[in-house]
């Protein structure tokens, strides 16, 4: 198995029996829950409005080469400066040399799920620059040195006590478990951040054609403080985020408020049209969108699988998965949790490493029925399986399944087999749970039921009724 | 070949082959038109009554869940009044307003020192003001929300940096849902004289991340009010 399977499998088992741990994930899922039912039934007709909105991206996505080609002319007539990057690397690169060419030494971050995924941070640190993120979770992750346990909700696995530690640690504050309080505390250090910082780096939740500007939501404010107060501002976005029209977010701010937090809109929806223009008050002087393919055109070759590319990162998705709700975020090992990074963190990061993740599911559909963009998550999940047995399954798996097909087909060596089996089986008994278990795998949580003393085969042997020849012939 | 257009070539080849439509289960591969969100969004959004009347009990109603104040009153005086009880009781010794709209006037009435971010101003300073007063693009009835930008809102961080905000808005500037705030925003702004900042404000600033509890004033202001005449 390779390494982050093997990973997988002990995070998520160990996750998986912590019930502190549950407890706390339920209880903030139930929250989720309370707040988004009333939400939704608000909607006139949500599903129609789900159908509308997959329509929306799919057209984008069926054009999306000249969709982007229209944002660069639009942004770029207003002063913007669009980058174009294949590759974490690139990417990574055109932000240093932004920030070198500035001098820049503060740089405050609003949330950016792109930055995770190139990993950027690290980089930044390493050369020297003072790196901020500025919402609260992802903030107090930072302190923590630890990724977003959620794409959303970064920070919902811990507890106020253990986040007053946190703070009590690196700022030296007092021991709080009022969460105003612990709010209050971040805003003070952060917001003489936001007023010294040299460049500010957003991430965008969508890209508007036909007006060039980025749509950014956040409930905090600490994206509006980003785009406001420094000199320059770097915005890292995925090409899929586009949409045709600026009228196109009637519809979508609100299902991604609704769908994310059980909101009728997230407090800021911000639209960005340019670095500072001739007669404004503030805002930066330059502004940089870095545009980040880093395999989402691998995902777009994929017909089968594109409508990934609609995701709008709700994660709604990973509240109501039952995976999610056992193993926890961290479990994945991925930038994106949940049925969403199951699906695309193959395709982004290479299917042979990352197909164990389409094998931890239910399969029950959950993630599909909420998504709020129709992404058809649980079948992507059967199609990672197929693609992943295709493309080079385990060699193991594959003889095992052999094995399995020419015993169902030869119905005396299955009757043996069962015999045998039914002997072995006190043996197993004994070891059952234990290293030497050949099932220990399922018998370490679980008890194997006994096999029946005699098989259905047998029973009919000794129990079929003799019938009449003629009965027989006229059935 | 840059990686602009090595980008645009690989998209340009995946595209070859159509993905089916969404829930045409794959009989469809882009066969029909997709209707796009905004044209038929009143098909499915949240219900707003036909009148104005309506809008403004939903505005309120909305308001009152988002913990945002919404003031009704006759006129501009009855809105300055308003505004002078509200220094008073929060004990304002700075404000920070801009132009010279209602929101200037109103904030100019208060016989207090006045911030004007019109020719740029010291993040600092605007930061040690009690409150930044504004005026807005529109109020939004299907969701509580206020349309502001950088024209109508003076600047990206009056409405954002001081610890209360105040709106003053007019009547006539309630609008019944999303789509009509859109088609507003086109209506003054396009198809190409767009403020670099447009932002729908929907209560004052808020935070979950502890524990799912509601906190307000996580980086914006704590305090949001609307004061409408």
């Amino acid at each position: 198995m390779n390494p982050h399977a093997v990973q997988f499998q002990s995070d998520a088992g160990r996750l998986a029996a912590d019930l502190t741990h549950r407890q706390r994930i339920q209880s903030a899922m139930a929250k989720y829950g309370a707040a988004r039912g009333p939400r939704q039934a608000l909607f006139r007709d949500w599903q129609e409005g789900r159908q509308t909105a997959a329509e929306t991206k799919w057209a984008g996505l069926n054009q999306l080469d000249e969709h982007l080609v229209a944002f660069e002319k639009n942004a770029t007539a207003r002063g913007t400066q669009v980058h174009w990057t294949s590759t974490s690397e690139q990417a990574r690169q055109v932000i240093v040399d932004i920030l070198q060419r500035h001098r820049a030494q503060r740089i405050v971050k609003s949330k950016v799920m792109t930055s995770e995924e190139i990993h950027l941070n690290q980089l930044l640190e390493s050369l020297g620059f003072q790196v901020v993120e500025s919402d609260l979770g992802e903030y107090i992750q930072q302190l923590k040195g630890e990724p977003p346990y959620h794409f959303v909700f970064p920070c919902m696995h811990l507890s106020r006590e253990e986040i007053s530690d946190l703070f009590e640690n690196h700022l030296g504050t007092a021991q709080t478990h009022d969460p105003e309080e612990l709010t209050m505390i971040a805003r003070r250090v952060l917001r003489q951040k936001y007023i010294e910082a040299d460049v500010g780096i957003t991430g965008a939740n969508f890209l508007v054609a036909e007006t060039g500007m980025v749509s950014i939501t956040e409930n905090e404010g600490n994206a509006r403080l980003t785009a406001a107060l420094p000199r320059v501002m770097i915005t890292l976005v995925g090409i899929e985020k586009i949409l045709p029209r600026l009228s196109d977010l009637a519809l979508f701010l609100p299902m991604l408020a609704t769908a994310g937090t059980g909101q009728p809109l997230t407090c800021y929806n911000t639209m960005y049209g340019g670095p500072r223009q001739p007669g404004e008050v503030d805002g930066p002087e330059e502004w940089h969108v870095v545009l980040l393919d880093n395999n989402r055109t691998t995902l777009l070759a994929d017909p089968e699988q594109r409508d990934a590319l609609h995701c709008i990162r709700c994660g709604a998705c990973l509240n109501v998965c039952p995976i999610f709700k056992n193993v926890g975020g961290f479990s994945y090992g991925t930038t994106y949790q949940g049925p969403i990074g199951s699906v695309i963190t193959p395709h982004l990061r290479g299917l042979q490493d990352w197909k164990h993740l389409s094998g931890a599911s239910t399969l029950c559909g959950a993630c599909t029925e909420t998504c709020p963009v129709k992404i058809d998550l649980h079948h992507h999940l059967l199609h990672n399986r197929r693609n992943g047995v295709q493309q080079g399954g385990s060699r193991g798996e594959g003889l095992l399944w052999r094995a399995f097909a020419f015993l169902m087909n030869h119905p005396r060596l299955y009757g043996l087999a069962v015999r045998l089996g039914r002997l072995a089986q006190p043996l197993q008994n004994m070891i059952a749970g234990e290293a030497l278990d050949p099932l220990q795998a399922w018998t370490k949580t679980r008890e194997l039921p006994e096999l029946a003393p005699q098989s259905f085969r047998e029973f009919w042997k000794n129990h079929r009724p003799a019938l009449p020849q003629d009965q027989r012939r006229s059935s | 070949m840059t990686e602009r257009d090595k980008i645009l070539q690989r998209i340009r080849l995946a595209l070859k082959n159509p993905a089916p439509m969404p829930g045409a289960h794959g009989s469809a591969t882009g066969l029909r038109a997709a209707r796009t969100a905004a044209e038929s969004a009143r098909d499915w959004l949240p219900q707003v009554g036909p009148s104005p009347g309506d809008w403004m009990t939903l505005f309120t109603k909305h308001c009152s869940d988002l913990k945002t104040e919404i003031v009704v009153v006759g006129d501009a005086a009855a809105a300055q009044e308003q505004l002078r009880r509200l220094a008073l009781a929060e004990q304002w010794q700075r404000v920070a307003t801009h132009g010279a709209g209602e929101a200037a006037e109103a904030a100019g009435a208060l016989g207090l020192p006045v911030l004007s971010t019109d020719g740029g101003y010291d993040a600092k300073e605007l930061e040690a003001c009690d409150a930044g007063i504004s005026g807005c693009d529109a109020l939004i009835a299907q969701t509580g929300s206020i349309l502001l930008t950088a024209r109508s809102g003076g600047g990206r961080a009056l409405s954002v940096l001081p610890p209360h905000h105040v709106v003053v808005a007019r009547r006539e500037q309630l609008v019944p849902d999303l789509p009509a705030a859109f088609a507003w925003l086109h209506h003054c702004y396009g198809p190409a004289d767009w403020p670099s900042m447009m932002t729908l404000i929907t209560g004052p600033s808020r935070t979950g991340d502890i524990e799912r509890i509601l906190v307000l004033g996580a980086h914006g202001p704590k305090k949001l009010t609307v004061l409408v005449y």
